[in-house]
């Protein structure tokens, strides 16, 4: 397949939709283009699994290869391996979704609609580059979409929280900047193809100098404690589809970077710093899921769970096992796809309701069944009930994890297991009040979901379903493409041990 | 014979354009609407001509060399005096001196074009002497206003103060070597003491002229005291044409003196890219926000010339091409703004979008531009000033200079936030555009959508420079 047209089709649907005058164009406009990619993801994940069962084991499948800026060794290079491919899907799913929910939106709806689809170029762009220039170029492309959609269409503190969102963003940005031009001239070849920087040598005293630079970096976007900050307030502040793109995608952007480019080029670096990056996302594991129980709003509290959850992508990439990194990239999907719903629905909540306040609502479930049922599975997906996504992800990260058997890998994998109780104690909270117990009054004639917000959750939900019940998909693809991670990083391993 | 016409091409167009304006501003045949017309057309033309019968030489003994690179630098420059007479149309149109604002501007590109294709010293610093005093003359031409004959007197004194500089510079660079031909001076120069002081003097008048920090300090009133189509032409071709002589003189004339103006360039670089984003950011009116910010812009240019390689001077150009585009847009902006309803702070910007979605994405894509972040060219321009510099920095400098550009964006951010964002009862009304300002406002805008994506420009710069 040819991956060129992930971007091509964002690209082209966006200056088409720039030539549309009516905003219903804009909307049916905008949803075949996030089908067709959902299609193309498809068709790329079924020719991918197809070409690896016919045993073709090239490390990328469908590669590209064109000449950009000679002169600085620039290349579009493109290409897939199970993880990107995990990520492709996942980001189609999202943005479905995403024009789905926004349907309602009146407020520009043409601008509203061409951020979106500029923002998931970007993603498509990133998760498919084999050059880290132009896989900076796509992480960056993204900044303008996503101040503009918190800023313009946000609400609350939204300026507020665009601006920290926008510069915290370009720090992390400004981070992998430098670290991208450490690799560069760090080797004779001057190189900015991961794929070629990979089989280079790079000195282990100039590895540790880069690879903290990266991984912050990325970690920035990826909500690395303590540089989570902005996660927060701009998923809060954003419009629903606007924290779906966010939380969904965006934030996944930085662990796969933190995957891709800091760890698989710098496997020295990442032994060298793996326990601090363990400490830090056990921190940020526990301090997000107590800071959640302290949250009254319920964006607040899928921010600051998204800040818990997205703890245990980091804590799989620093566990440095393969089944850890499998888990990794099984719970930046899991994660991705469930908080993309949990944003939804709270979006639906709000749209009916106007407050996000869990005190001010109760007995949702007498007048929106629908909405309520899909809480309730998207609550049980993030408390870890087994059958759903979360729970897989989680629990290959914990086995992964498992794999150390010294005391300091042990005790950071208990205290982030132990999350998962505070985990159930705020979702079991927060559902409780919201759906449960007597109607509050004025809520008496909400009306269920419609079509598009129908669509939407039918189509997380069954990607949820999907991961929980039949996990063996997604740990064939991934699986695969972690152990090449490996294999670059454990003969490192081997020398320290 | 024919080599002199052909090879001094450009400054022999814009010699008979001047006398073209001359008479017919003597004549008084033609009406200001005409009369700009066929102005804009004229300097299309010699926009367009500057990409024909080129020739590579020198004349009068190697006083005036013509290379494909000054073909090219003179080309941009060219490029950013036609847009100027497009973007600021409203503005010539109704001034009554409108021609002699063109002959002014001429003259001084004319002194922009032998300064770029000098080859002494003598011609140097008569040509930076041309392409200096008619721009203090075009700065006051806001007759009636106090603000900006104070602007037009503090951009004379100044400069004639950095020329004194100069001169003197030039002297002692003549007492060391005995010559003042660029390409004899390498052969003859070493980092002497006096040396060293003769090319303190020198890079003082450059840094006058580019305003790095610390010599900056008349750029923000001179810039706010214009007219803004002053204050553009001075921020953009003005500089661009001092940093293409800068670098050629840096890696040509004083490449023996390489370690002693490295570290120069690199805390100078520090200073203004610092300094100039603090002071950008409690800005409120826009010329002078836009005059701090392309301080800092300058700034970045300096990381790129401390590269003293072909990429350096290759980025810088490119840097300098696409800084053209996105700073004329804004300025663009400010002026149709301006011109109409007489708004020049920021707060008046708020809720611009909801009447003027066209002025307000140009706005936002020229800023987004000069932030340096993608999809637009200021992203690569920047990008490949920063690669460019860190082959030879070191990383704690190249963190602090990336570091900055967290700064710079959020002042950018304030003017977006300001349009897009905020609320306000009594927003701008609807801005009547004049056509050829919105042609050009969207040939910039295209251009900075479209240049950094292209890679065919970056290796059309490449083989004109080396």
């Amino acid at each position: 397949m040819n991956l060129s047209l992930l971007i091509l089709l964002p690209a082209i649907t966006a200056i088409i939709l720039l030539l549309l005058p009516k905003p219903s164009q804009v909307r049916i406009v905008s949803l075949i283009s996030a089908v067709l990619q959902l299609g193309l993801a498809f068709f790329l994940f079924f020719s991918f699994t197809r070409l690896r069962a016919a045993g073709d084991n090239a490390k990328m499948l469908f590669e590209q290869n064109y000449a950009w800026f000679p002169s600085w060794h620039i290349n579009f290079h493109t290409g897939v391996d199970g993880i990107s491919v995990a990520m492709i899907l996942l980001t189609s799913f999202v943005v479905v979704a995403g024009m789905l929910v926004s349907w309602n939106i009146t407020k520009m709806t043409k601008e509203f609609y061409f951020l979106l689809v500029l923002l998931s170029l970007g993603a498509y762009g990133f998760f498919i580059s084999l050059d880290l220039f132009i896989l900076f170029f796509f992480l960056e492309i993204a900044v303008i979409p996503k101040y503009l959609l918190i800023g313009v269409w946000g609400s609350g503190r939204k300026e507020y929280a665009a601006n920290k969102l926008a510069l915290m963003l370009m720090g992390g940005s400004a981070l992998v900047l430098v670290g991208i031009l450490g690799l560069y001239f760090a080797t004779d070849a001057r190189s900015f193809d991961i794929m070629e920087l990979a089989t280079l040598s790079i000195t282990p005293a100039l590895q540790k100098v880069i690879f903290p630079l990266l991984f912050i970096g990325f970690g920035v976007f990826a909500g690395l404690f303590p540089f989570h900050t902005w996660v927060p307030d701009g998923h809060a502040s954003a419009p629903t589809a606007g924290s779906m793109f966010l939380a969904g995608i965006s934030m996944k952007l930085g662990g796969y970077g933190c995957l891709r480019v800091a760890t698989f080029l710098l496997p020295e670096g990442a032994r060298e710093y793996a326990n601090i990056i363990i400490v830090l996302s056990a921190i940020a594991v526990l301090y997000g899921a107590f800071a959640t129980m302290m949250q009254k709003d319920l964006k607040y509290i899928n921010a600051y769970s998204s800040v818990s959850h997205c703890g245990f992508v980091l804590l799989g990439i620093g566990m440095l096992t393969k089944t850890a990194i499998a888990g990794a990239v099984m719970q930046m999907v899991s994660h991705g796809v469930m908080t993309a719903l949990f944003f939804a629905v709270i979006g639906m909540i709000y749209e009916r309701t106007h407050t996000r306040q869990v005190d001010e609502m109760g007995g949702l479930l007498k007048v929106t069944p629908f909405i309520t049922t899909v809480f309730f599975i998207v609550g049980f997906c993030s408390l870890g009930l087994p059958g759903l996504s979360g729970f897989v992800a989680e629990m290959t990260v914990f086995v992964g994890s498992w794999e150390h058997t010294d005391t300091f890998h042990r005790v950071a994998t208990i205290a982030a297991v132990m999350s998962i109780v505070v985990t159930a104690v705020y979702i079991l909270r927060a559902i409780g009040k919201t759906v449960l117990g007597p109607l509050k009054v004025g809520f008496s004639n909400l009306t269920d979901a419609k079509w598009n917000e129908k669509a939407a959750a039918i189509l997380l939900v069954a990607a949820i379903l999907a991961i929980g019940l039949a996990p063996f998909w997604l740990n064939n693809l991934v699986a695969p493409a972690a152990e090449v991670i490996m294999q670059k990083i454990a003969p490192v391993a081997a020398a320290v041990k | 014979m024919n080599e002199f016409f052909i090879l001094m091409k450009s400054e022999l167009l814009l010699g008979i354009i001047i006398f073209i304006l001359l008479f017919i501003k003597i004549g008084k045949g033609l009406s200001n609407e005409k009369m700009l017309v066929l102005i804009q057309s004229l300097l299309l033309v010699n926009f367009l001509a500057g990409f024909f019968f080129n020739q590579t030489g020198h004349l009068f003994g190697g006083m005036f060399v013509s290379t494909s690179a000054t073909i090219l630098q003179k080309n941009i420059l060219n490029l950013g005096v036609y847009l100027i007479s497009m973007l600021f149309s409203d503005w010539f149109r109704k001034h009554i001196h409108m021609p002699e604002y063109f002959i002014l501007m001429l003259s001084a590109v004319m002194g922009m074009f032998f300064l770029v294709s000098s080859g002494n010293l003598l011609l140097f610093f008569l040509a930076i002497e041309l392409a200096t005093i008619p721009v203090a003359a075009m700065v006051n031409f806001d007759m009636q206003k106090r603000i900006s004959s104070e602007a037009g007197m503090k951009m004379i004194l100044s400069s004639a103060f950095s020329s004194g500089i100069l001169l003197f510079g030039i002297s002692l660079i003549y007492g060391a070597t005995g010559t003042i031909q660029f390409a004899e001076l390498p052969l003859l120069m070493k980092a002497s003491p006096l040396m060293i002081m003769a090319f303190i003097f020198f890079i003082t008048a450059f840094a006058f002229k580019l305003s790095i920090v610390p010599f900056h300090l008349w750029t923000a009133d001179v810039y706010e005291g214009g007219p803004i189509a002053s204050t553009a032409f001075l921020s953009v071709v003005s500089k661009g044409a001092v940093a293409f002589i800068f670098i050629s003189m840096l890696y040509k004339v004083f490449q023996p003196m390489h370690e002693v103006w490295y570290h120069t360039i690199i805390l100078l670089s520090l200073c203004t890219i610092i300094l100039g984003n603090i002071f950008a950011l409690r800005q409120q009116n826009i010329k002078r926000f836009l005059a701090f910010s392309s301080i800092a812009q300058v700034g970045f240019i300096l990381v790129g010339i401390g590269a003293n390689s072909g990429a350096g001077s290759i980025s810088v150009v490119y840097f300098i091409l696409i800084y053209t585009f996105s700073n004329l847009a804004a300025f663009g902006v400010a002026a149709a703004i301006s011109e109409q309803t007489g708004k020049e702070n920021i707060q008046d910007y708020r809720g611009l979008y909801k009447e003027n979605p066209f002025l307000s994405w140009i706005m936002a894509l020229a800023l987004f531009s000069l932030a340096g972040i993608p999809p637009t060219a200021g992203f690569f321009g920047k990008l490949f000033l920063i690669s460019a510099g860190a082959t030879v920095a070191d990383y704690w400098y190249i963190v602090v200079v990336a570091l900055n550009l967290i700064v710079s964006l959020y002042y950018y951010l304030r003017v977006v936030r300001a349009m897009f964002m905020d609320k306000n009862e009594f927003p701008i009304q609807k801005v009547q555009v004049a056509f050829p300002a919105k042609f050009a406002l969207i040939v910039c805008g295209v251009a900075i959508t479209v240049i950094g994506l292209l890679s065919w420009v970056w290796d059309y710069i490449q083989t004109a420079l080396i």
